[in-house]
């Protein structure tokens, strides 16, 4: 019997107002499993992560994460299921107003009835596994980047997510904090036994800790396979994207009419 | 011709159902933190933390100008009083425009643009940065977390800021008239003790200021909530806040005053 996958997406379509962003996307996302979507800025990436957080409804299709159907859950049910989810926004999206200690704290502060001493403990350890237990009485103004970053993915595995979700994890960072990050994303992901969707556009960095790759472009699936099938791939777009050439099938020129007609016949009018 | 004329009613239309769209969403957002505020009225720990930031730090505004508006005040005041020769009413006149009008009303529009710009630029900037999306995501509901502790604390500190207000604007007229000036100091007193109401007129007042405490918090709330997650977008909703709530002090204080003090 096969068994059935933690995150699945069936034939999902979402538009904004009439503007269609996906259309038809499939997915099935195993346990154990660190999946990357990858795709050029505004193809549906970030749009694909709140569908699964249910901040958006699919226009069709649906989204299921451990056999419930997300934009079918009522209120109670879809925080219930969120709690057992880690989100890593792309620019951390963490609490100005709080120190990190509190960040990575908030959640069991929330929803747990955890004494103080405990969550302390907790908090550490949460911030250990990212290499940051001296940070934990800054305030997020005073951490780099990369530090950033790393905070905020503590708090996202605060109450040990089934499911983590990461938009752009490597936007922004220099090289020896992209490979700490991409470590991380790894190893947290093994450590829980958890799930992890890396959204991203860095084929390098993401193709060394994936398992499994989606390519998407305008709102499809255009390519899928294991990190070394897409390596290998001859397909032109994956090709363009993995060796990171200019032109190809996604053109250089945004479309537009011939350079000739608008060179000659375009005059700008005077009065 | 012909289009451009149906354009231009089309577009006065568009405007005026995308204001009443807004009207619409703000009051269901009204409702939204009344049911939400379960959380800040059980961890009251986070009401009080937002009643520091709004109320405590508005304190010195309202301190300092509440002492300025009562010294006019009581230079006005023995102008026009001494030409009938009734200068020791000066209290009665300095204590009746605070308390009734000028303590809510100067009160909230300081607390407005001090708090609400404050209320409506820190929600704001949560949105832009993805704080309220994070902690949807979370699991924890933005309104009731960080939206309701702040309109609660608005609505409390605002009746206190405009007691404060009056209170340093009766001491400012006291130093004006009886220290300046040299009004009767016994009867500036007794006059205006006699004569304040505790129902009629501080009653009333704090009524007032209760009012304007829900409107400010309300509006700020919303446009910050309601911010177009830019940087554009939160300085044009600051701005906003303060305008919308200012002349809905004013156009609330009519109201107000005219079911309040019908001359019964
Ligand atoms: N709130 C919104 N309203 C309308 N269009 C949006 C909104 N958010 C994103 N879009 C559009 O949807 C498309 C996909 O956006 P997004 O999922 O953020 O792309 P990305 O892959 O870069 O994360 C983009 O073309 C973007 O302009
Ligand atoms: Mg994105």
């Amino acid at each position: 019997m096969p068994v059935e996958p933690l995150v699945k997406i069936s034939n999902l379509s979402f538009a904004y107002d009439n503007r269609p962003v996906l259309t038809g996307i499939n997915m099935e996302i195993h346990r154990g499993k660190v999946v990357a979507i990858m795709g050029s800025s505004g193809c549906g990436k970030t749009t694909t992560l709140r569908l699964l957080g249910g901040q958006l409804k699919p226009t069709s299709g649906y989204v299921s994460v451990g056999g419930q159907v997300v934009h079918e859950l009522g209120d109670d049910a879809l925080y219930a299921l969120r709690r057992r989810m880690g989100m890593l926004f792309q620019f951390g999206a963490l609490f100005t107003d709080m120190s990190v200690y509190d960040n990575v704290a908030f959640q069991m502060r929330e929803h747990t009835d955890l004494p103080d001493q405990l969550i302390h403990d907790l908090v550490l350890m949460k911030l250990n596994a990212v290499g940051l237990r001296g940070v934990h009485h800054l305030m997020p103004s005073e951490l780099s980047g990369g530090m950033a970053r790393r905070v905020a993915l503590a708090r996202a595995i605060a109450l040990d997510p089934m499911l983590i979700m990461y938009d752009e994890p490597f936007a922004g960072l220099d090289p020896i904090s992209l490979s700490i990050v991409g470590q991380l994303i790894r190893t947290l992901n093994d450590a829980l036994g958890a799930c992890s969707i890396v959204v991203t556009h860095d084929v390098q960095e993401s193709l060394k800790i994936v398992d499994y790759v989606y390519f998407v472009s305008e709102g499809k699936i255009v390519a899928e396979g294991t990190a070394e099938e897409i390596r290998n791939s001859k397909a032109p777009y994956v090709h363009q994207f993995v060796w990171g050439e200019a032109d190809g099938p996604v053109p250089f020129q945004y479309p537009a009419r011939p350079y000739g007609d608008a060179i000659l016949r375009e005059v700008p009018r005077v009065h | 011709m012909f289009t451009k004329i149906i354009a231009s009613i089309r577009g006065l239309g568009r405007r005026v159902t995308d204001r009443i769209w807004r009207l619409g969403f703000a009051s269901r957002f009204f409702l939204a933190i009344f049911l939400h505020s379960g959380t800040s009225l059980r961890r009251f720990g986070l009401t009080i933390r937002e009643i520091y930031f709004t109320g405590v730090l508005s304190l010195i505004i309202i301190l300092v100008s509440g002492m300025f508006v009562g010294m006019v005040l009581g230079l006005q005041g023995y102008d026009t009083l001494q030409r009938y020769g009734s200068s020791e009413a000066l209290g009665i006149l300095v204590a009746l425009s605070l308390v009734r009008e000028l303590g809510p009303v100067v009160a909230a529009l300081l607390f407005a643009s001090r708090a609400g710009s404050a209320i409506t630029a820190e929600i704001g900037l949560m949105k832009a940065t993805e704080q309220l999306s994070a902690m949807e995501m979370m699991a924890v509901n933005p309104i009731a977390r960080v939206v309701a502790p702040r309109f609660w604390a608005g609505v409390l500190s605002m009746p206190l800021l405009a007691a404060l207000f009056s209170a340093m604007g009766v001491f400012g007229g006291y130093l004006v008239g009886v220290k300046l000036i040299g009004v009767d100091e016994g009867s500036f007193w007794s006059q205006m003790q006699a004569s304040v109401d505790f129902r009629e007129d501080i009653l009333n007042g704090v009524i007032k200021s209760f009012v304007f405490g829900v409107i400010i918090s309300w509006i700020a709330v919303f446009e910050g909530y309601d911010a177009e997650p830019t940087a554009e977008g939160v300085s044009g909703a600051t701005t906003r806040t303060v305008v919308t709530s200012s002349l809905a002090i004013l156009a609330a204080d009519f109201i107000l005053t005219a079911f309040m003090f019908r001359g019964a």
